[in-house]
C-alpha cells in the first residue's frame, strides 16, 4: 500500500520527465522510424544541448535564446553525423558513434565555458538563482509554475510544427528517402541530402531535450546522454506497441513516442520504489528494449508457420 | 531542307567494368554505341550478363561508366548523379518492390513522382487539385485504385504496384522511359495486362521508350525496333519492316550467328 501510494506520489514527476524525454524520444522516432538510420549521436547531442543551454544560462542569457543554441548546437551535432556518413561514405551507426565519441570531449569543454578549469563534468543549475523556464521542484504544484504545463506546450508545439514539415514537399522526399532509396532516387530526390537533414533535424530535437532536461533536473552532466538511445528506442516502441492500431495520423504517431516515454518512466519510478536501485535501470532499459524488439521477429515467424500450415493441411 | 529527326538518347562508346582488378572482374558495356530517336520505342533482348540491365542502368546514371558518353536530348549527361538525371527519365523495375515506397499512400507515392525534376521546398506535399487529378489517372488503369488512393502502397500487388510505378514514370512526361524488365517477376495474366498498359501509355504521350525483356515474343510484339546485345555490345538492331517480319527462330539463329556462340541457354532466352 506504502508503495503504491508513494508511486501514485510521484507520477507527476514521471509526467515531467516523460514529457521532456518525449522529445528526445520524436528525435529518435524521427531517424529510427522515418529515416531508417540507428542513429548514436543522440548519446552524445543530449549533453551538448544540455552543456549548451546550462552554460548560457549560468553566463546569463536568456533562458529561450539558451535553448535556441542548444537546438542549433544539437543540428550542428546532427551535420557532422550526415556528413559523415554520406560524403565520407562511412555507415550510418558508425558515423553516429564517432560524433557521439568526439562530443563527449566537446561537451567537457562546452561546460567549462567562462570558467576557469579548463573542462568541466557537472554544472549545477538552480531555479533560486537561475531564470530556468522548467523544474521538477514545482511539478507537484497546482499553479503555472508547474513545468508540466510548459513541457506539454512545447512538445505540442514540436509535433505541430514535424506535423507540418513532413507534410511539404521536402518533408515528404525524406519520408520517401527512408521508405525506398532506389524510388527516390529515379523520382529526382538527392537522397544524400535529406538523410543529412533528417539527422539535423532530428538531432535538433534531442538537443532540445538535454536543454529541457537540464533545466528541469536543475544540473548537467557529462553521463547525461550515456544510453539516451535505448531509452528513446524504449519510448518509441512501447508508444508504438501501444498505440499502432489507434494512432494513424503522423502527428499521433510521434505523440504515441512521447506518450511511450511517459509509460517508461512511469515504469521506472515503479521499480524504483519496489527497491531496485537506480544503477539496475541501464540493465532493465536494456532488457526491456531487447524484449519488444524480440517479439514482433517471433510473432512473425510463428504466423508465417502457422500459414504453411494450414497450406498443407488443404 | 526537312527537319532532322531528334536523338533523344545517344550512346557513344561506353564502357563499364565491374570489381575490376578482382577474380569477379567482369567488362559489362564493351564500347556501347546506341542512338534512338525521338519516339522510338526499342526492346532489347540477350542472354544473362549480355549488359542489358547494365546499359539501362548506364543511362539512368545508377554509377559512373568508365568511358564514354551519354546524352539525352542533346544534353551531356554523363557526369550527373542519378536524382539529377531522374529530370528527363521515368524508370520502372523488374522488382515490383523498387518503384514505390512502401510505407507511403498512394497519392503520397503520385505526388513525389509528380515533383520529379523540380526543386521540393515547403509548398504543400499534395494539393487537392492534385488528389482529384490521381484519382482520374488511376482510374485509366481500371485496377480499382482510384478508391485507396490513402492505402499504403506496400498493401498492393505486384502487378497493382508496377502499373502504378508506370504511372508515376509517365506522370511528369520522361525524355526517356526506361523499363527494366518490369513484367518478369508478375505472372504471365498480370505481365500481359502490365505490358498493354505499357504500350497504351507509350503510345498516347508519344514516348520514347526503352524496354529490357527477357521474352522474346514480348519483344518482337512491342516497340518500332528491338536490339540484341552480347558481351556488352549491340549485335543486332532491327527496325521497321524488317522487324515486324521477325521470329522468334529468327532471332536464335541470329544470335547463333552473330555471337559466334550456338544457343546454350534457350530456356533464358525464351523465357
Amino acid at each position: 500500500m506504502n508503495v503504491l501510494l508513494s508511486f501514485v506520489n510521484s507520477l507527476p514527476g514521471a509526467c515531467g520527465q516523460g514529457l521532456a524525454w518525449g522529445l528526445m524520444a520524436i528525435g529518435v522516432y524521427l531517424t529510427y522510424k522515418i529515416l531508417d538510420v540507428a542513429d548514436l549521436t543522440v548519446d552524445g547531442s543530449l549533453a551538448t544541448g544540455g552543456a549548451v543551454c546550462g552554460v548560457l544560462i549560468v553566463m546569463g542569457v536568456n533562458p529561450w535564446v539558451a535553448m535556441l543554441a542548444a537546438i542549433l548546437a544539437g543540428m550542428l551535432a546532427g551535420l557532422v553525423t550526415g556528413l559523415l556518413h554520406t560524403a565520407c561514405g562511412i555507415p550510418a551507426i558508425l558515423s553516429g558513434i564517432l560524433t557521439q565519441l568526439a562530443l563527449y570531449s566537446l561537451n567537457l569543454r562546452i561546460m567549462a565555458i567562462g570558467d576557469t578549469a579548463k573542462t568541466k563534468a557537472t554544472l549545477a543549475l538552480s531555479v533560486d538563482r537561475n531564470p530556468l523556464l522548467v523544474s521538477s521542484r514545482f511539478v507537484r504544484e497546482l499553479s503555472l509554475r508547474n513545468p508540466i504545463l510548459l513541457l506539454a506546450i512545447i512538445v505540442a508545439a514540436a509535433i505541430g510544427l514535424l506535423y507540418w514539415f513532413f507534410g511539404t514537399e521536402l518533408g515528404c522526399s525524406i519520408r520517401a528517402t527512408g521508405a525506398n532509396q532506389n524510388m527516390s532516387r529515379a523520382q529526382g530526390i538527392n537522397t544524400d541530402k535529406n538523410k543529412v537533414l533528417g539527422l539535423v533535424v532530428s538531432n535538433g530535437m534531442v538537443a532540445m531535450s538535454g536543454a529541457l532536461l537540464a533545466q528541469y533536473s536543475g544540473s548537467v552532466t557529462i553521463d547525461m546522454g550515456r544510453g539516451a538511445i535505448v531509452i528513446g528506442l524504449a519510448a518509441v516502441i512501447i508508444g508504438e506497441v501501444l498505440l499502432d492500431k489507434v494512432f494513424r495520423n503522423f502527428a499521433l504517431k510521434l505523440l504515441a513516442s512521447v506518450i511511450g516515454a511517459i509509460i517508461y518512466y512511469a515504469v521506472i519510478t515503479l521499480v524504483l520504489r519496489l527497491g531496485l536501485e537506480s544503477t539496475d535501470l541501464k540493465l532493465l532499459t536494456a532488457l526491456v528494449v531487447a524484449v519488444f524488439l524480440t517479439v514482433p521477429n517471433w510473432k512473425e515467424k510463428f504466423f508465417t508457420k502457422a500459414k504453411k500450415e494450414v497450406k498443407t493441411d488443404a | 531542307m526537312p527537319e532532322a529527326v531528334k536523338n533523344m538518347l545517344e550512346v557513344k562508346g561506353v564502357y563499364k567494368t565491374f570489381n575490376p582488378g578482382t577474380v569477379n572482374e567482369k567488362r559489362a558495356l564493351n564500347g556501347l554505341e546506341l542512338t534512338l530517336a525521338d519516339g522510338d520505342f526499342v526492346t532489347v533482348i540477350g542472354s544473362n550478363g549480355a549488359g542489358k540491365s547494365t546499359a539501362l542502368n548506364a543511362i539512368a546514371g545508377v554509377w559512373p561508366v568508365d568511358a564514354g558518353k551519354i546524352f539525352i536530348d542533346g544534353e551531356d549527361v554523363t557526369g550527373l548523379p542519378e536524382y539529377k538525371r531522374a529530370r528527363y527519365l521515368g524508370r520502372v523495375f523488374q522488382d515490383p518492390m523498387t518503384g514505390t515506397a512502401a510505407t507511403m499512400e498512394i497519392q503520397e507515392n503520385l505526388a513525389l513522382a509528380l515533383r520529379r525534376g523540380q526543386r521540393r521546398g515547403l509548398r504543400q506535399g499534395i494539393t487537392q487539385k492534385e488528389k482529384d487529378q490521381f484519382r482520374e489517372m488511376l482510374r485509366t488503369l481500371d485496377l480499382g485504385l482510384e478508391d485507396r488512393m490513402t492505402a499504403k502502397v506496400g498493401l498492393l500487388s505486384g502487378g497493382q504496384r508496377q502499373a502504378l510505378t508506370l504511372l508515376m514514370a509517365t506522370l511528369k512526361k520522361p525524355k526517356l522511359l526506361l523499363l527494366d524488365e518490369h513484367t518478369a517477376a508478375l505472372d504471365p495474366k498480370t505481365a500481359e495486362k502490365v505490358l498493354n498498359t505499357t504500350e497504351s501509355i507509350i503510345r498516347e504521350s508519344h514516348l520514347t521508350a526503352f524496354m529490357v525483356t527477357h521474352n522474346m515474343k514480348d519483344a518482337i510484339a512491342h516497340g518500332n525496333r528491338l536490339i540484341m546485345m552480347n558481351e556488352g555490345r549491340i549485335i543486332l538492331d532491327v527496325a521497321g519492316e524488317e522487324k515486324k517480319r521477325l521470329t522468334i527462330k529468327d532471332l536464335l539463329d541470329k544470335f547463333a550467328e552473330l555471337s559466334g556462340s550456338s544457343i546454350t541457354n534457350d530456356s533464358v532466352l525464351l523465357a
